[in-house]
């Protein structure tokens, strides 16, 4: 998500290709230490869904098939 | 005669250069700032409203069928509470049920779902730290899933950044209540439709539980 642009995509790429992942990883890493959030949305089968926050490339679950990057929160007025 | 002038006037150039060559650059850069051509940025009007139904599409894609109708017939999201005891600036909730309403660019409002009675107000911003002067906001639906996916993913985490005010700061609580009013007649009707086997799906127990 960009302020005043919506959804941008930043890469896309198949994990299990070893030059994809790499580009992946890099690109995640990019992107938290610009200081964004990092979340993978989530569904349970049952209609319920959520979202867990992820901080490293790891975290993300096998079968997600996207991370979405956000501004980081800060407390507002 | 005339070597001694053009000594003179030497003299008198390196004398004066200190107040002569800063005249000299200031000119110069005056002149070749003439000549670049200013960046010019050109008013979008659609790109707002673009950028807002890609949030949509992006925000459907993310929550259950309930929850987008929710927020396209309502305005707003509600988000059910996961702390045991509530967050940890109300006191404690007895284990009762709780629930947050989200709204696009307005404080996250944290309530007891039974009892509908107002918590707090958790005003939170998802700035731009790329453009920490002027920068722009996040689409409606993306200010909306950005809390969406903060408090599902790490409630506690999201309200302490947030600063809590108690509620009636930014929201009327008369509003808020209404909002809930609303929610819970919505929801009724939601239900008698799935009951009659017009729904397209039906959702989670608790989602429609209260």
């Amino acid at each position: 998500m960009k302020p005043g642009h919506g959804e941008v995509l930043i890469a896309e790429g198949d994990v299990e290709r070893a030059e994809d992942e790499q580009r992946l990883i890099e690109e995640f890493r990019r992107q938290l230490d610009a200081g964004l959030w990092a979340a993978v949305p989530l569904s349970d089968g049952e209609g319920r869904r959520e979202s867990i926050m992820v901080r490293s490339f790891e975290e993300i679950p096998w079968d997600a098939d996207r991370v979405i990057f956000f501004p980081r929160a800060a407390g507002g007025r | 005669m005339l070597l001694a002038l053009a000594a003179t006037a030497l003299v008198a150039l390196a004398l004066l250069s200190d107040l002569i060559v800063p005249r000299v650059e200031h000119l110069w850069a005056r002149f070749r700032a003439g000549r670049r051509r200013a960046p010019t940025w050109a008013y979008d009007p659609g790109r707002e409203r673009r950028a807002e139904q890609r949030a949509r599409a992006l925000l459907r894609s993310c929550i259950n069928e309930e929850e987008w109708s929710m927020y396209r017939d309502l305005g707003f999201l509600r988000v059910w509470g996961t702390l045991a005891d509530g967050p940890d600036d109300v006191g404690g909730t007895g284990g009762a049920p709780y629930a947050y309403l989200i709204y696009p660019h307005r404080p996250i409002v944290a309530y007891l779902a039974q009892t509908h009675r107002l918590l707090n107000e958790y005003c939170v911003t998802f700035p731009d730290e790329t453009r920490p002067y002027g920068s722009s906001l996040l689409p409606d639906s993306d200010d909306v899933l950005a809390k969406w996916m903060a408090l599902t993913g790490d409630e506690r985490r999201l309200i302490s950044t947030a600063n809590m005010h108690l509620p009636g700061r930014q929201l009327d609580p008369a509003h808020v209540r209404r909002d809930l009013w609303r929610l819970s007649q919505w929801e009724r009707a939601r239900m008698r439709q799935l009951a009659g086997g017009d729904g397209p799906d039906r959702p989670a127990d608790r989602q429609s539980a209260a």
